[in-house]
Parts: structure tokens; sequence; C-alpha cells
């Protein structure tokens, strides 16, 4: 059995508080995160990083947020020195950091962000795509042939901790997403050391349809119950 | 008829029949106003969902459901949600059929450069790289000039690439445009512009195959077959 830091709760103690999930994260730590455009990133964790003043990290998932939800409130705050995402437009307070100079960003295509966290979970060691071919996306990278076709070679991306977040888990982890906040979720929850998965409702390990599960409770270290219901982010007109 | 609809509502006429069909941020957005529900077409963002209905009434929106600009959405009964990694391979593999662009510039060999300023800060390119590159179809939207007078269809984009050699069809105020091996070819024009105004406008190789038909007579004929 995997040995786990933290000794949980529930049957199969994995059910852990905000202040224990928080105490997983060290200032300086490199946090893969759900989430497209805060719809799907896990609010009480965020809420608890910012409380409890962790900085210098590093965030890799698809966007910054915005300044008043999602990781956007982290950046927001001074906290992150670098984020790996494919953009920040719907975040300016991360826009003004990485123009000053405080916020290192790197861009990484969408879909190749998202393959090459699945390649890491899988445990892959890249993956080849041609899409960026012919654009700066190209830069400094590998090129590999196959039968007389050029890909890129882009490498999988694998974290110490991933925040993730479900609609339902059980006690034993296993996690369903719902609607468009499923994103990157399933795919963070499979690429870190450790997943920290919170959830909207926790029910007794046994409770799901195993043909329902998104994500198996195999790759789910510990639950953050009490996920509060998701609220809509008005978007700013552009 | 205003640019912006005369534009969307030309560029709806390109769909076919149950195509799976992504529209960007902005001018394509309106595209989905003008699709005749008939053709059974299925909206895709790369948030992770396939089949997106209109816009909900306020008070009857779910929080869980928007598209890739986090506008919410309503359900459709083609409506599937999925992770980003499987919303990419829909793109990639081969079965998003058609994406409706905006562009910053367009090149006569369509090339499109949408993402970021030479030497300027971005936003990032989300997933427009995906989908200018993979689409089975790339129609891009926009107007002839930017605010300040630069033209937009180009003999060769001076802004970095999003995607080389992407673009198929070209819609604008002024025309719609093929993208051919020989540069841009006029195949329409908008009623209040003649070719010689279009030649003036666009800095581009450019044929003209007579006759150059009119795009509101293209749309009004299209509203007399629904």
């Amino acid at each position: 059995m995997r040995r786990r830091a933290l000794a949980g709760g529930g049957s199969h103690g994995k059910v852990i508080d905000l202040e224990q999930a928080v105490s997983l994260v060290p200032d300086g730590a490199t946090l893969l995160f759900g989430g497209f455009g805060s719809l799907g990133t896990p609010p009480l964790l965020v809420e608890g990083l910012l409380r409890a003043g962790v900085r210098d990290l590093t965030l890799i998932g698809n966007d910054a947020g915005y300044p008043s939800h999602g990781v956007g409130r982290l950046i927001a705050a001074g906290r992150v020195a670098r984020a790996v995402v494919s953009h920040i437009g719907s975040n300016p307070v991360a826009i003004e950091q990485m123009n000053a100079g405080s916020l290192a960003v790197e861009f990484v295509p969408q879909g190749t962000l998202a393959e090459r966290i699945r390649a890491g979970g899988a445990g892959l060691g890249g993956v080849l795509v041609d899409v960026g071919l012919g654009t700066e996306v190209q830069e400094g990278k590998r090129l590999v042939e196959v039968d007389g076709r050029p890909w890129l070679l882009e490498p999988a991306i694998r974290a110490p901790l991933a925040l993730v977040l479900a609609d339902v888990a059980d006690e034993y982890g296993n996690l369903v997403y719902r609607g468009t906040s499923r994103n990157f979720n399933p795919l963070v929850a499979m690429a870190a050391d450790v997943v920290i998965a919170e959830t909207r409702t926790l029910l007794p390990a046994g409770s799901l349809d195993p043909d329902a599960v998104h994500t198996p409770g195999a790759f789910v270290d510990y639950l953050l119950p009490g996920s509060p219901r998701p609220i809509r982010v008005p978007v700013p007109k552009t | 008829m205003d640019a912006r609809e005369l534009i969307a509502r030309r560029a709806a006429l390109l769909l076919e029949p149950g195509e799976t069909v992504a529209l960007g941020i902005g001018l394509p957005t309106l595209v989905g106003n003008h699709i005749d529900p008939a053709l059974k077409v299925v909206l895709f963002a790369e948030d992770g969902v396939a089949g997106i209905g209109p816009r909900p009434a306020p008070g009857e929106e779910d929080a869980d459901l928007i598209n890739a600009g986090g506008e919410p959405i309503s359900r459709t009964a083609e409506t599937a949600t999925f992770d980003s990694a499987v919303a990419f391979a829909l793109v990639r593999g081969g079965r998003l059929d058609s994406a409706v662009l905006g562009t910053m510039q367009v090149s006569e060999a369509g090339d499109i450069a949408s993402w970021k300023t030479p030497g300027g800060h971005s936003p990032g390119m989300g997933g427009g790289m995906e989908l200018a590159a993979k689409a089975r179809r790339v129609v891009v939207l926009t107007r002839m000039a930017t605010r300040s007078g630069e033209p937009k269809l180009v003999p060769r984009c001076s802004m970095p690439l999003t995607a080389p050699r992407a673009a198929d069809v070209i819609v604008t105020e002024m025309g719609l445009f093929r993208v051919t091996a020989a540069g841009l070819a006029l195949r329409e024009r908008a009623e209040a512009v003649s070719v010689e105004d279009i030649r003036a406008a666009t800095p581009c190789r450019l044929t003209v195959e007579a006759p150059v038909a009119v795009m509101e007579h293209a749309i009004a004929a299209a509203e007399r077959e629904a």
C-alpha cells in the first residue's frame, strides 16, 4: 500500500481538512491544477493557500484564471513565481506581472499542454506533436522524423502535487466530474506524486457506479470535502 | 446589414450538414446565431464540450457548462462533455470539420497570425494553434484593415504565426476569398463595393474569376430556401 504523509479520516484514511491539505504545500512548490478560466479549479484549496501565505509557487495548468477566481487569486496576491499555461488573457494582473518581469510565464499550446500532462501521468517520456511546426513554438525543440514526417518532441510533465476539483467522490477517492469543469482535472489527477481532490459531494465507498467513475481512486491520495457549488464568473467584455 | 453581421451571416452559409464546428471568440461567435438548425451542425468548444446550445436565459444557467470564452451555454440533443485531452484528440485527430476563427493577419498563402505581436507580450495562444492547424477547413473572419488602417490581408505575415498555410476561406466586409496556390481568389463581393475597391484594399496576389457573386444575394437566396 502507498504510504501517505498524513493519516486522514474516512473508510480509506484519505479524508483530510483544509489545514492538513495546505500543510502538504510548501513555499516554492510546483503544483498542477485543474480548471479552465477558473471553472474546475478547487476554490477551498486556493483559499487555504492564500490564507496560509504560501509563496513562490510554480503553477502548471490551462490558464491564469481571473484575479478574483481560481488560481488567478494566488497570482493577484503575488504568490506565484512561474506559470506554465496556454494563456493568461482572462487575468489582467497576470499580464501586468508578466510585463513587469515578476511572473515568469511559459506558454504551451493548449492541446500540447494537455497531452504532455497526460503523458506524465501515463509514465511516458513525452509526445510527438506537429502543432507548432513552422511557428516560434518550434524554437529550441528537438525534431523527430517518423515515416518521413517531422514532429516536435514535447516532454512529459509531472509535478510533486496536483490540485483537483471533483463534483462527487467516494471515500476511496473514485472521482466524478461535472460538465465543462472536467477539463484538465482527470489529466492532472494522474500526473502528480501527491494528488489532493477537493469534492463538492463525498459519499461512502461503494456508492458510485464503477462505469461512471472518471478518475479511479488509485490515483487519489487525499480528499477534501465541502467544496461549494460553482458560481458563474461574469466574463468581462473584451 | 452592418459589416459584422454581413461577415457572420455569409460565413454561416459555408457550413455543411452534420459538421462539427469550432467558433473562435469575438466575431466568429456571432456565426452561431445564423446557422440553420436543419443542418444539425454540432458546435464544439475546446474546454471540453460538443453540442453547444444557445445562451440560456438569465437564471437558467448551469455554472458547470461554459464555452471556451467562459460564456454560459445550454445543452442540445447531441451534447457530450469530456476532458481537455479528448477535446484536442478530436481536433488533432481530424474530427473537427470546420474552425471559424478571427485573426490579426492572414497571408495570401493562408498563414494565420493571431496570437502575438512581433517582439511584444502576448496573452498566449490558448488552443488557437490546434484549431488553426488541424481543423479540416479553416474559415477566417476579419475586417480588411485594422482600426489604424493597416491591411490585414497581406502577402506575408509580419506577426508571429499561429499556423502556416492554414486558412482555406477568408470572409471580410468587402468580399469572400478562397486561398489557392496562386494567392487569394475573389469569389464574392459585398454589394456596396466594386472589384476595383477590393483590389485597392488587398495588397496580395489576387485572382478574380468572373462572374463575382454578391454576398448579400447568397444570404438572401439561402433565406428564401430555408
